[in-house]
């Protein structure tokens, strides 16, 4: 049983930044480093690895690097940022039934001062690149540009409802100095007269460009308790590959407006004790901003096409009905592919978060939506 | 620009649109259409497929406007249109591609105004860097 068996004890984390120093590699040793600091375990003591594809670290280099002892689990979750959450499931799992006691995860990125991965987009013309790049379908923005227009189209959500999600994330970097776009504030007028991206997504709907790094450490729920940190517990774990999916878009499915956020949704409560409706702070992954009404019908928040309505009236804001992505996430925060949402969970459950939601006791972190995905339900 | 690199199933796709057929993969035994073609039939598993004529006309689920940075060949036609297409026959096969004028035009060659969610379209068929790709015309003009 996975149920609060684990948890996670150490959480580090570099800089971001549009440009660092750096390499990946470098990166990563130190939120690694920093991660099993914070939990007090020494690195000779780690013996799990988990990571996600779109990094070129690999735990080879890293056990190496900070001195791991021998290594019994390892594993990589394929599909970029839908494998972010994955990393804490398969480790938590590992954990659970013996395969390892001390496990990191980690993402490093240099994707401000590297190049944009769709400019190497020619490698992805066999299946199934060859149905979409060559009529211009170049970038993720394109992809989901397009079920965002039918989206807005069949349940009349709105440009001010994607603006409802840029601006909860703005308004939570603000608060948080470690943050891209601290001191930044967004306003309607600057969403709405920004650039287009590919429209109907604008500049603000998309998200940062950032170099930096994050890992954390899971171990056995009762050396939890022995260590620096006040645990934070992996109540449920899940990962989603809906049905005739396919890749980055969903646009093969009988229904492709309910994409992998709705597979593992369903797993992941049907292994809990509560529901969407005991969620006290959620850190859905925001790559783009109709990934979040899109998540919050997925897990369960609202009915099917009410994601939109869902967003108006402050309910994502700190006091509102969800608060939303408290570091800032991807899109003001740092895009490190959803790693800075599970390591925000962690703050907000040990009550140290800069826009702290009082006596936070529960949180969902999600990875990429529209991708094959995956979730954890955190606990204190 | 961005030429489709073919594989053994999706192949005959562009063998088809080479001779301006837009043909879709079934299966040879239960007759379900399947998009992107694969080897075997999710419906009842069968290996035997057929390549089934398709009518060309559609409407557009989706569409999108992207804007630079993009590659430089599509940067020189931005703001140009993606769309994609549901099948008459068949509205869960859906094809990405372009509206344009007239089938060999810019992929920009359309007022933006005109598309609209729900639009009838039919195929064409034109040449880039010697592959035959499909391109889409408005059924109004
Ligand atoms: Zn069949």
């Amino acid at each position: 049983m996975l149920k609060d068996a684990t948890a996670i004890v150490g959480i580090g984390q570099t800089a971001f930044a549009k440009q660092l120093p750096e390499t990946e590699k470098t990166l990563a040793c130190r939120a690694i480093l920093a991660a099993l600091d914070d939990a007090g375990i020494a690195p000779s003591e780690v013996d799990g690895f988990a990571s996600y594809t779109m990094e070129e670290t690999d735990e080879v280099e890293v056990a190496k690097a900070i001195g791991a002892g021998d290594v019994t689990f390892f594993s990589k979750v394929g599909y970029g940022g839908g494998g972010s959450c994955a990393t804490v499931g398969h480790l938590a799992a590992a954990i659970a039934t013996g395969q390892a006691s001390v496990g990191v995860a980690w993402r490093s990125r240099k994707r401000g001062s590297g190049p944009r991965p769709w400019k190497n987009t020619a490698v992805q013309l066999p299946t199934p690149g060859q149905w979409t790049r060559p009529f211009g379908l170049l970038r993720p923005a394109d992809e989901i540009g397009m079920l965002a227009r039918r989206y807005m189209h069949e349940y009349g959500a709105t440009r001010d409802h994607l603006f409802n999600v840029a601006l909860a994330c703005r308004n939570r970097a603000n608060q948080n100095p470690a943050a891209i776009m601290y001191e930044r504030p967004l306003t309607r007028e600057m969403y709405m007269t920004s650039r287009w991206i590919s429209d109907p997504l604008c500049l603000f709907d998309n998200c940062l460009e950032t170099d930096g790094a994050l890992a954390c450490v899971i171990v056995g729920a009762e050396r939890a308790r022995d260590c620096r940190q006040k645990p934070v517990y992996v109540h449920s774990a899940a990962q989603g590959l809906p049905s005739q999916h396919h890749g980055m878009v969903n646009y093969w499915n009988d229904d492709p407006l309910s994409g992998p956020a709705w597979t593992a949704a369903r797993h992941l409560w049907k292994q809990a004790d509560f529901g969407p409706q005991d969620v006290d702070v959620a850190q859905i992954y925001d790559a783009f901003t109709p990934l979040v009404p899109l998540s919050l019908e997925g897990y369960g928040f609202c009915g099917r096409g009410e994601g939109g309505a869902f967003t108006e009236g402050g309910a994502l804001e700190i006091g509102g009905r969800l608060p939303l992505n408290t570091g800032g996430g991807g899109l003001s925060e740092a895009y490190v592919h959803g790693f800075n949402l599970i390591n925000e969970g962690v703050k907000q459950l040990r009550g140290t978060s800069t826009a702290q939601v009082p006596d936070a006791a529960t949180c969902l972190v999600t990875a990429g939506e529209g991708v094959p995905t995956s979730a954890v339900l955190l606990r204190s | 620009m961005l030429t489709p690199v073919t594989d053994e199933d999706g192949a005959p796709f562009w063998e088809y649109a080479a001779q301006g057929e837009l043909r879709v993969q079934s299966c040879a035994d239960c007759g379900e259409l399947r998009f992107p073609p694969r080897p075997c039939c999710p419906h009842c598993q069968s290996f035997a497929s057929e390549w089934r004529l398709m009518s060309g006309r559609g409407r557009i689920w989706s569409y999108v406007f992207p804007h630079p940075p993009l590659l430089p060949d599509y940067a020189a036609q931005a703001p140009y249109n993606a769309v994609i297409v549901e099948l008459a026959e068949d509205p869960r096969i859906r094809l990405v591609g372009n509206v344009v004028a007239t089938p060999d035009a810019a992929l920009d060659s359309v007022d933006p105004a005109r598309l609209r969610i729900g639009a009838g379209v039919r195929v064409a068929f034109t040449e880039v860097d010697g592959t035959t790709v499909p391109r889409w015309r408005l059924e109004r003009g």
